[in-house]
């Protein structure tokens, strides 16, 4: 029992139980909530695991935007409580048990096939220096230039999507006015 | 030094949560953020092993899934108010034009 | 010939622009062509003709500054298999570079003229969306004709002999489904299909000849099949023979000699510009120039050469008689155009390549500013007519406007022909720059000193004379015939007075048609200066001699010369005796018909060539089709084998054994308790289609489970 096997477990513990909120919440603003909390722990697994920028851009992009989205929207429609109305009434104990089965599948075939029997190390202050990120943007740049600029061309064309779905018809407009 | 099989035990955890929740959840917002969650439990698994390897591959593949995840969410999110617009109703029970 | 590597000057990358310049232009006016207004579609078409013209003078001046080399260039690969190699190669030679000069240089010409001429026939046939088709089609013959005279091998010139016998077929049935004369409506397209059909036979003289050639020499290319004739006609002559005399079957269909020639006049049906373009100036001496390239062909085997000649120089005398009978304007230039292919060909015929070559670009210059000239002239008889019907309309108060309206556009009180001569007469004070071309065209034609084509045709009588003394007094006498048609036709035409209320008003064309005539008449003018008898100007002997091996330049013989002018002088004399001095009255008959009698009825009446085919192979071939199609096929095959043999057999056998036995009682069964089975499956089954998403996303992670079990239990 090391001090990094103790904080992983704690930290694991926290992972889990916010994932469990935010499942099992009635409030769709405590689900939200519990997420972002989720995204941090997340967060700090990236920075124990020596993955300084993804675990920043995890915190501004994940726990940031795309959260504050949510909130946006589940306070826009007013979506925070559905009436309980079941109409399937076999999905919830059947997709229980399936994801359980899932995960124990998972685990097991990761402990009898995949075992890498290798440990992460914990990152020394050697990792956060500049030149650590300027390694990666090159192998970014250099290896990945191509989807990194259909990733924008992609994030254009969401952003150009979302704006024409939401957007109001001028029929529309000025048939409501 | 902990083992990378916890990590990865632990996102397989996460991921088959994620999972409970887009199939038992009937707020397209919480499906939606269960998505999120299961993204993130893979996204833990990459980061994981490029650690492990000592590679950036992992972790700018990471990076490119975040950028996806902005972009779907930025879209989904949109066609969730679009559907409450028409609906007047976001539960996804009630979209169920498919049946046949 | 041997394709210097060392040539690195000129602009011969740009030969493949010879054929794609037209076929952008083409494209353009295909896609946008109905959208664009009629000057820009005209203005498309020229330019994509004019580029090939450029492209032209710029290959020709590399072939002047390399010493005439000639120049294979590369282009495409069409076939390879094994040791077969087809490619699509341009050759640029001399002789080459002359005829795309002629075709892109009169063919741009005619496109300009086309704009203004097109212009108003297709208003006059109420038919104005026609207009951009003709220029993609008159666009396409260029780049056809392109392929065929640059063309490397013989079945790169094969192609675009194909191509432009479709481009003659499409543009004379261009007005396909009406005829404004009275005849029945499809006699329009039956005249592009007597070229097509009559062509077909030629081809067919054409491939026997390519086939003949590919299996003795191995390629069509022509510097492999010249550099191994020598040995192959040493070893056995028959088979150049064979070759030639094939070609010359070849040559007969798209050059219009005897016994082919039936479809040109017929090929009038068409725009005159494509008269003019593709059944005078370019497409119709394909053959002279195919004879010309396969001159080391023919030089190897005199008795065919001499077939060639005989079969020119009576192509050249009878086409001559027939066209004095003619009344329609443009059929007397149709046969004079057969007539003069007929010298070309007897030239060629006689080893005289640089004379029928010469002959041929003076007659292309002299033969278009003819038809476009024509064209003039019965563009200016409608513009009469239409002016004269609308007085006449207006006269008696809408009474014509309206009966007009009720039998849409030609049908006023009678058919009118504007190219019927009879009705002309006076047009010199209508149309006097018409008539002035028209003038400068005959006279060439004539044989006059100094139009060009005296120089061209008199250097064909005097090989003619050194050769062939039979081949001589035939085109000798052609030539007074030619001279007398054309004279009947100017008097006629142009002097005397108007016998048709129509012929008084007619008018005279637009600029856009009589500047480019006027440039053509400058070169009928001046065309012979290409080639003059004197030392020292034997230009085209010199540059074709780069092509052809150097040919003995003959210098001027007075005799030969004063004799044809002699005979020219006093054929026209004879036509201004019987047509100029007593100016043909309004329907009055010919007054050559009197004293003929039944000869001039035969020149009337094409010497019935048509009929004669007509009962010595249409009407047998008919008659054996119609035996073969009710007895043989109908009788015999359908009703007899099939209907009662096979099919009686088939229904037996269908009827009881299969239908009722194997099918109704086996299959049937089988196959209706299957469906049934499905039927009651799928009423079960469809209710798990309850619609909820959130169940189907279950049946997703089932099958993932399902999958990853499976995995672990391997």
């Amino acid at each position: 029992m090391n001090s990094d096997l103790i904080v992983f477990l704690v930290l694991s513990l926290v992972a889990v139980s916010t994932a469990l909120g935010m499942l099992f919440s009635r409030n769709a603003v405590y689900s939200a909530l519990f997420l972002v909390l989720n995204f941090v722990t997340v967060a700090v697994f990236y920075l124990l695991l020596g993955a300084p920028f993804i675990a920043m851009s995890q915190i501004t992009v994940y726990a940031g935007a795309i959260m504050v989205l949510f909130l946006f929207v589940i306070m826009l429609l007013g979506a925070e409580n559905l009436a309980p109305s079941e109409s399937l009434p076999w999905q919830k104990p059947l997709a229980a048990l399936l994801s359980a089965v899932l995960a124990v599948e998972a685990i097991y075939l990761l402990f009898s096939r995949a075992s890498t029997a290798r440990s992460v190390v914990s990152p020394d202050a050697s990792l956060n220096t500049i030149e650590s990120l300027r390694e990666m943007a090159m192998d970014l740049f250099n290896h990945f230039l191509l989807p990194f600029e259909i990733t924008s061309i992609l994030l254009l064309v969401a952003m150009v999507g979302a704006i024409v779905l939401t957007r109001q018809d001028k029929g529309e407009a000025n048939g409501s006015s | 030094m902990v083992p990378v099989d916890y990590y990865v035990v632990l996102s397989a955890v996460l991921f088959s949560i994620g999972t409970l929740g887009v199939l038992s959840r009937r707020n397209p917002l919480i499906i939606f953020m269960s998505i999120e969650l299961m993204l993130n439990a893979a996204n833990l698994a990459f980061v994981a092993f490029a650690s492990v390897y000592e590679t950036f591959s992992g972790q700018i593949f990471v990076f490119f899934v975040i950028a996806v995840a902005a972009a779907e969410v930025a879209v989904g999110l949109a066609l969730i108010v679009e559907i409450f617009k028409t609906k007047k109703n976001i539960n996804v029970d009630e979209m169920n034009s498919l049946k046949g | 010939m041997h394709l210097s590597e060392t040539v690195n000057t000129g602009f011969y990358s740009l030969a493949p622009l010879l054929v794609f310049a037209p076929v952008v232009g083409l494209l353009i006016n295909a896609i946008f062509g109905q959208k664009f207004s009629e000057k820009v579609v005209g203005t498309v078409a020229s330019l994509a003709s004019g580029t090939a013209f450029v492209v032209s003078v710029l290959l020709a001046y590399s072939v002047a500054i390399n010493h005439g080399h000639a120049v294979s260039v590369p282009f495409a690969e069409w076939i390879h298999i094994g040791n077969l190699e087809l490619d699509w190669t341009f050759r640029v030679d001399s002789l080459s570079a002359t005829m795309m000069l002629v075709v892109s240089g009169v063919g741009t010409l005619i496109h300009i003229y086309a704009i203004g001429y097109m212009h108003e026939d297709v208003r006059f046939k109420h038919e104005e969306g026609r207009f951009a088709r003709f220029f993609v089609f008159l666009n396409l013959f260029i780049a056809a004709m392109m392929v065929l005279v640059s063309g490397d091998s013989y079945l790169m010139l094969f192609v675009g002999w194909e191509g432009v016998g479709l481009c003659s077929f499409l543009l004379i049935g261009f007005w396909f489904e009406m005829d404004t004369l009275a005849r029945p409506s499809w006699a329009n397209s039956n005249a592009a299909k007597k070229a097509f059909i009559t062509n077909r036979v030629g081809d067919f003289g054409f491939l026997m000849a390519g086939f003949l050639t590919f299996w003795n020499f191995g390629s069509f290319q022509f510097d492999k099949v010249f550099e191994a004739a020598p040995a192959i006609a040493h070893n056995s002559p028959g088979i150049i023979v064979a070759i030639t005399l094939f070609m010359l079957v070849g040559v007969a269909g798209k050059s219009a000699q005897i016994p082919l020639y039936i479809w040109l006049p017929d090929a009038m049906a068409g725009p005159t510009p494509v008269s003019a373009l593709i059944h005078a100036a370019t497409m119709v001496t394909a053959g002279v120039y195919l004879i010309t390239r396969s001159a080391p062909l023919y030089t190897l085997v005199p008795q065919a050469q001499y077939i060639v000649a005989m079969v020119g120089a009576a192509t050249a005398l009878f086409a001559a008689t027939i066209a004095v009978g003619q009344y329609d304007i443009k059929k007397v230039l149709a046969y004079s155009t057969i007539s003069q292919l007929g010298f070309m060909v007897a030239a060629v015929g006689m080893g005289a390549y640089v004379a029928g070559m010469f002959h041929l670009i003076t007659h292309a210059f002299f033969k278009a500013l003819l038809f476009l000239s024509a064209g003039s002239v019965i563009l200016g008889m409608e513009r009469g007519h239409h002016a004269h019907a609308h007085h006449a309309a207006h006269d008696d108060h809408g009474k014509g406007k309206k009966k007009k309206e009720e039998h849409g556009h030609d049908d006023h009180e009678e058919v009118f022909d504007p190219g019927d001569m009879r009705n002309m007469g006076g047009l010199r004070k209508t149309m006097p720059v018409t008539f002035w071309l028209y003038m400068a065209g005959t006279l060439a034609l004539a044989g006059i000193v100094p139009f060009a084509g005296f120089w061209s045709k008199d250097e064909i009588l005097l090989d003619a004379k050194l050769h062939y003394t039979s081949v001589y007094w035939q085109l000798a006498i052609a030539a007074f015939f030619t001279a007398f048609y054309m004279g009947r036709q100017i008097w006629m035409v142009f002097f005397g007075e108007a016998r048709t209320e129509v012929a008084k008003h007619a008018q005279e064309s637009p600029k856009v048609m009589t500047v480019p005539l006027m440039v053509l008449a400058a070169l009928a003018v001046l065309g012979g200066g290409l080639n003059l008898p004197f030392e020292g100007f034997h230009n085209l002997t010199h540059w074709l001699g780069y092509t052809l091996g150097e040919v003995e330049a003959l210098p001027l013989n007075l005799g030969v010369a004063g004799v044809s002018t002699l005979l020219a002088l006093l054929a026209i004399f004879i036509s201004w005796w019987i047509y100029g001095r007593n100016p043909l009255k309004a329907g009055q008959p010919d007054p050559l018909k009197k004293p003929l009698g039944f000869i001039f009825t035969g020149m009337e009446n094409k010497w019935f060539v048509d009929e004669g085919y007509g009962v010595l192979i249409l009407t047998p071939f008919k008659k054996i089709s119609q035996f073969l199609a009710d007895v043989i096929d109908w009788r015999f095959w359908h009703d007899f084998v099939h209907d009662t043999v096979i099919a009686g057999t088939y229904n037996w056998l269908s009827e009881i054994v299969l239908s009722r036995y194997a099918d109704q009682k086996g299959i049937d069964t089988f196959f209706n308790s299957w469906g049934s089975f499905t039927q009651w499956l799928s009423g079960n089954v469809r209710k798990i289609q309850n619609g909820f998403v959130r169940s189907y996303a279950l049946s997703v992670l089932l099958g993932v489970v399902l999958i990853l079990g499976y995995l672990i239990l391997k």
